[in-house]
């Protein structure tokens, strides 16, 4: 009979607890809820989509290994060994990732400026050609000279590839995306013929084989290694151009300039600022970084210009993975510098995968495909979720939350 | 030498093979008017072609079957399509850089497929020429227009039929809609995703079409990259044509004949660099297009996703 008072007393705890839970469940829904729409939680959430986009497509490239009957632990682990496991493969990482940066960091110039500019691998030929042709021609001047008038002739080679389409797309309403296409193929035979006729190596010319190449750059004219391995200085200049395109876009007008034509060409035009001079910027700009990939790796890891007819041989395909790359850094230049290296990795271990499991490293180049998609695929749920965003704090009467872009310039003065 | 080229052999033997070579680029560019008509500029087109080619090769390898490789490459192209169309019609991705995705993935797709499958470049015997009896025999006629194979003939019977289809009928008449003003075509009923849908597929299965008439029909071979830009070309030549199938038509030829020149130039050893002479189509085509498109007027909904309003 005590017990009775005591279970009176126990239920009532019961249902207090419950209470107090249930109070408790709805405090932590709105704190959860809170924390969801918090402006760092979201951009978390958003910096992290690429990467679920990366783990997707290896998820997909693990469903084409099992039917190409590989293990596919076996080959990413191969992957893995090829691009990090010594220090030797992290430098030919870094190597290949290198030119992808600097194509990655044209490209977020160009695509903020909604731009599209996939000329990059004609802008880096060109680049090269101008480049090596300095290395060749100025053979008496000192190392250091030569290296930086190559580096400058080969960001203006590709500015000027990148400038003709900016021009054609300002003024003649061609689009870019065609025209890069076109002076793509145009690079491609403009370096064949030079390559094979007016800049062949002297040595080979004299051969019947006549192997289309240049003579080899005089060894003081090198990139200087950083440590002993390949890993040459171009890397380190990328990485400082990372830094600086950051500071243009973000803390120059020139900068700001390009974003808001990019944003909204109307409203651009309203504040006065000249549209189509900075749709010519923003694809000049894109090409003369272009240009400087090519050019370094003249100077910095083949030491001579060879073709085997197409574009990617002696890119590898760098101006379309440097866009790959520069997506996955949020055309954001500094998140580029990771996003490079993942994907120099993936370049370099596919290699090693070759080896060891006998998967062709296309493989990889499909990837790179399905990261694309799947990038551009999750932009809905960022834009989303800014929505909603937006939408709560209206309802809550609070001033809206920092959009990630001013998306229209109130106070631009003409020039 | 130069000479050599106004001679009546070469002058048909030009005009022959520039006919031949316009095939892929009526296929693929035909298929992507209609896609940019309903307006979504897909540039996955080379990618599309290059897995179509692969397809339609490697069926026709080991079955022996022409119809079933070509059937094959359809299918390919199909399922790109409805690839393409699910991420720029319900994921409302930007359609230029997915495009790119697109062609990424058939490089890449078709290149490991092929070294994985086959690994060494091999032929087969493609589609015989169709010779039309009496017209093919018309001199000079005769070789130019009625002996080619079919899927040449199939792509000159497409212009027409496109034309027809988007001009005459009401489905066209939706697709050009959607591609204006796809807000108020959804106002009136017309399922805006659904056309986009079927544009987009319609292009991935003439893509597909457009790489298997070159593996299976005009090369009879498949190489890695074997496209090499062509894919590229025909979205060009879309707006080269203004958006309309007959201006495709002109496009394609204009460009082929180019290039069909610049063969015979290096095969009399005319003594221009084979590279500059490759270089000329895409010049000129640039050229063409500084010139034609200021005056005609894109889709006014190319490559804006569409999303209702609530």
């Amino acid at each position: 009979m005590d017990d009775a008072p005591s279970y009176g007393y126990l239920s009532v705890a019961v249902i207090r607890s419950l209470q107090v839970e249930s109070v408790l469940h709805e405090v932590m829904a709105a704190t959860m809820k809170k924390v969801f729409e918090s402006e760092w939680v979201s951009r978390l959430i958003d910096g992290l989509l690429p990467v679920f986009a990366t783990l997707a497509a290896l998820l997909v490239g693990a469903v084409m290994l099992l039917f190409l009957k590989v293990n596919p632990i076996e080959a990413y682990k191969a992957l893995w060994v090829g691009a990090f496991g010594t220090s030797n493969a992290f430098a030919e990482t870094l190597v290949k990732a290198t030119p992808l940066l600097l194509v990655g960091l044209g490209i977020c110039i160009s695509f903020r400026g909604d731009v599209i500019n996939i000329g990059g691998e004609g802008q880096m030929i060109i680049g090269a050609i101008v480049a090596t042709w300095v290395g060749l021609t100025f053979t008496t001047l000192p190392g250091w000279l030569v290296i930086t008038l190559a580096m400058l002739a080969g960001f203006a080679g590709g500015a000027v590839w990148g400038g003709i389409p900016g021009v054609l797309k300002a003024y003649f309403r061609v689009n870019e995306i065609l025209s890069t296409v076109m002076m793509n193929a145009i690079a491609v035979q403009l370096m064949n013929f030079l390559l094979r006729g007016p800049m062949i190596d002297p040595a080979q010319a004299e051969l019947a084989s006549k192997i289309p190449q240049t003579a080899r750059l005089l060894e003081i004219f090198r990139l200087p290694r950083l440590i002993p391995t390949r890993l040459h200085l171009g890397a380190l200049i990328a990485v400082i151009l990372a830094v600086l395109v950051y500071i243009l876009l973000w803390r120059t007008t020139l900068g700001y300039r390009i974003r808001a034509v990019g944003q909204n060409p109307h409203a651009s035009r309203y504040a006065g600022i000249k549209v189509p001079r900075y749709i010519v910027l923003a694809l000049l700009l894109s090409g003369a970084f272009s240009g400087l990939a090519g050019a370094t790796q003249v100077f910095g890891v083949n030491y001579r210009m060879i073709t085997d007819g197409s574009a990617s041989g002696f890119t590898g395909s760098a101006g379309f993975n440097g866009i790959v790359a520069a997506l996955f850094g949020q055309l954001h230049p500094i998140w580029s510098i990771p996003a490079s290296i993942l994907f120099g990795a993936l370049l370099v271990g596919a290699n090693s995968m070759q080896r060891v499991v006998q998967v062709p490293s296309a493989l990889v180049i499909a990837l790179n495909g399905l990261v694309v998609v799947f990038v551009v695929s999750s932009e809905i749920w960022r834009q989303k979720r800014q929505r909603r965003r937006l939408s709560v704090a209206r309802q809550d009467g609070d001033s809206p939350p920092p959009a990630d872009e001013q998306p229209v310039p109130h106070t631009e003065a003409g020039t | 030498m130069i000479s050599d080229l106004f001679s009546v052999t070469v002058l048909v033997g030009i005009l022959a093979s520039g006919i031949r070579l316009a095939t892929p680029y009526l296929y693929a560019a035909i298929g992507e008017t209609f896609s940019q008509r309903s307006g979504v500029l897909n540039l996955g087109v080379e990618g599309q072609m290059l897995l179509g080619a692969f397809a339609a090769f490697y069926v026709t390898l080991t079955t022996g079957n022409l119809w079933l490789g070509l059937m094959t490459a359809m299918l390919v192209g199909a399922l790109m399509g409805l690839a393409m169309a699910y991420v720029t019609v319900n994921l409302q991705a930007q359609q230029g850089i997915s495009g790119i995705g697109f062609y990424l993935f058939g490089l890449g797709m078709s290149d490991l497929l092929f070294q994985k499958l086959m690994g060494t470049v091999e032929t087969v015997k493609g589609f015989p020429k169709i010779h039309i009896p009496g017209l093919s025999d018309i001199p000079g006629i005769g070789e130019i227009f009625f002996s080619q194979n079919i899927l040449v003939y199939g792509a000159y019977l497409l212009v027409p039929i496109a034309w027809f289809v988007l001009n005459k009928t009401t489905l066209g008449l939706k697709i050009r809609s959607v591609g204006e003003n796809p807000d108020a075509a959804d106002s009136l009923g017309v399922n805006v995703g659904r056309i986009r849908y079927f544009t987009i597929i319609l292009g991935g299965i003439l893509s597909g079409v457009a790489g298997a008439s070159l593996s299976i029909a005009l090369l009879n071979v498949f190489q890695q990259n074997m496209t090499s830009g062509q894919g590229f070309i025909a979205v060009a030549l879309v707006y080269f044509g203004a958006w309309r199938p007959t201006g495709v038509l002109g496009g394609a030829l204009l460009f082929s004949l180019i290039n069909a020149l610049q063969l015979w130039v290096q095969v009399l050893n005319i003594p221009v660099p084979s590279e500059i002479a490759v270089m000329m189509p895409y010049v000129l085509t640039i050229l063409v297009l500084v010139t034609s498109v200021s005056k005609v007027r894109a889709p006014s909904a190319l490559s804006k996703p569409f999303e209702r309003e609530n």
